[in-house]
């Protein structure tokens, strides 16, 4: 099962790169996105909807929807503004979504969720192996279509508007539907991990929506190396391994050795583990 | 014959200070203005004020026949009329080729393309070299605008604004900051601009303006003090007064 989480964070963690990575939209609230696919595709089951695909599409255009709603939003603002009200859309909807208790299932979360088999042949199982192909396989094709975006003349827009945003106008560029456009595509995505999620794990708790999760996806970026494209898999990757094992180690105080490694990775490597990796073969370049 | 640009009474206040006041200007097509001003003159302003930057408070603007005053500034540039910056205002971490091909693909709408590869734009990226080679760039492209020398970076700021085919260019102090003999070479490159094209330039040093302009506009304190060809601006007793210190100004 650990290997299918890494996979739909990493997916997660890839939808946020999207915006802050390439765009330069720093985002607090990213979890908002992952929670509301997570619900929608738990609750189309629930509803007696338990085909994964369309769930899963349904769900990743249902928070698309919430993205496109609020990109507009997100779109007039930069810098502390722009944390504070994708931090404020995160903790409206988590708190909304503990209120809507006979929706949601509240604090103790959407259960009763069952999910019929992947293509009509291939059950959930015990042992997660459906599930691991299920997310490897939307992770993957995901990841060619947001690699697609980020070599288009939108991912050059982008970039541009993450290099200096005010003279993108003076370019004739409308950086505000460019953002809309990646933000509302990072929300698709960002439900479609939280729909895998919910559809593999068949549960929903209400911490898909929580602030720390949002953290977390932050944290994950910045170890990989955001605006890199496998930064955020690299991250989601070394995060996931390292929860795993301090947990082990330490059940209760885990979290001290996460900050030390972020504290370490930050000093040492400032653009995360690829950009040092890319640092160092540069070097190793100029040398020979 | 209509103007490239003009505007009718504009005016702008921050608070108690006026900082443009009753400006009606008309540039005609393909005509080099200069426009010159001590300091605190208003003539960024007026730049700002013409292209979206800051909205008026009194006054319109037009584009040809056509009233811009509360177009956005991306659609101004789409409609024509585009600036460049004081202070080099570029894209560090884009390669000079990679900031003016993501100029000439706004202009040409396919910024918003995400399903094909950039590449595949070969068109879009040919003419973006082309604006290079023009300004004597063309060896630079692949280099990160980051890394480029200060010349060359003020030669981007022209190339990012040429690259969305304008038909009315306003430079701010293109030569600010660039050692005296190389700002001349960059003059030359504007005066070699299309014909067609409508140029109005901010610029301190005298000895470029009295041999690039064809035409001066003098500002003080936020308003328009005179306009004529070179050699009636420079016998002007106003003028010799303001760049004496005779004149009061804002």
């Amino acid at each position: 099962m650990l290997a299918s989480q890494i996979a739909i964070t990493a997916l997660f963690a890839l939808s946020l790169d999207l915006i802050l990575g390439y765009a330069g939209i720093v985002s607090l609230g990213h979890a908002a996105f992952f929670g509301f696919g997570a619900y929608t595709a738990g609750i189309l089951s629930k509803s007696g909807w338990g085909e994964p695909l369309t769930g899963l599409v349904l769900a990743a255009a249902a928070a698309g929807a919430v993205g496109y709603a609020t990109s507009f939003v997100i779109a007039r603002f930069r810098h502390l503004a722009l944390i504070m009200i994708t931090l404020g859309l995160g903790v409206l909807l988590h708190e909304a979504a503990n209120q809507a208790h006979w929706l949601t299932g509240g604090a103790d979360g959407l259960q009763g969720v069952r999910m019929w088999p992947l293509f009509g042949r291939l059950p959930f199982d015990l042992y997660g192996y459906t599930a691991y192909g299920y997310s490897l396989g939307v992770l993957f094709l995901l990841f060619l279509a947001v690699r697609r975006l980020t070599q288009s003349p939108l991912g050059l827009a982008l970039r541009g508007i993450r290099e200096n945003a005010t003279r993108m106008p003076a370019i004739g560029a409308p950086s505000r539907a460019h953002i809309r456009k990646a933000y509302t595509m990072a929300a698709v995505i960002a439900g479609a991990a939280g729909a895998l999620l919910a559809q593999t794990t068949e549960t929903v708790a209400l911490d898909v929506l929580s602030f720390q999760r949002s953290a977390e996806l932050l944290v994950m970026l910045v170890l990989g190396g955001a605006g890199r494209l496998y930064g955020g898999l690299i991250g989601a990757l070394v995060f996931m391994v390292a929860r795993d094992r301090f947990s082990g180690i330490n059940p209760q105080y885990w979290y001290f050795w996460i900050g030390a490694l972020l504290v370490t990775v930050v000093l040492l490597l400032p653009n995360g583990l690829l950009g040092g990796l890319g640092r160092l073969l540069a070097r190793r370049e100029r040398a020979a | 014959m209509t103007a490239a640009l003009s505007t009718r009474g504009l005016g702008k206040s921050f608070g108690s200070l006026v900082v443009a006041e009753g400006i009606d200007l008309t540039l005609p097509r393909g005509e080099r203005y200069a426009l010159i001003g001590p300091n605190g003159a208003g003539k960024t302003t007026l730049i700002n004020l013409m292209t979206g930057v800051f909205p008026p408070d009194r006054g319109r603007i037009f584009l040809g026949d056509d009233e811009i005053t509360t177009l956005a500034p991306e659609t101004r540039v789409k409609r024509g009329l585009v600036r460049t910056f004081q202070i080099n205002t570029l894209f560090p971490h884009l390669t000079a080729l990679e900031a003016v091909t993501l100029a000439v693909c706004e202009r040409r709408g396919v910024a918003n393309v995400f399903w094909r590869r950039l590449p595949t734009f070969r068109d879009a990226i040919d003419e973006a070299q082309q604006v290079l080679v023009s300004l004597r760039l063309g060896d630079s492209g692949r280099r990160l605008t980051r890394e480029l020398a200060y010349g060359q970076q003020r030669l981007l700021e022209i190339a990012l604004a040429l690259a969305t085919r304008p038909s009315v260019l306003l430079l701010d102090e293109p030569a600010a900051g660039v050692p005296r003999e190389e700002s001349a070479e960059l003059f030359d490159v504007i005066d070699g601009l299309s014909e067609d094209l409508t140029v109005l330039f901010i610029e301190h040093d005298m000895s470029l303006v009295f041999r690039f302009a064809r035409r001066i506009i003098v500002m003080v304190g936020g308003q328009i003090l005179m306009e004529g060809p070179p050699e009636e601006v420079a016998a002007d007793p106003r003028v010799r007064d303001v760049y004496l210190g005779g004149a009061r100004h804002a």
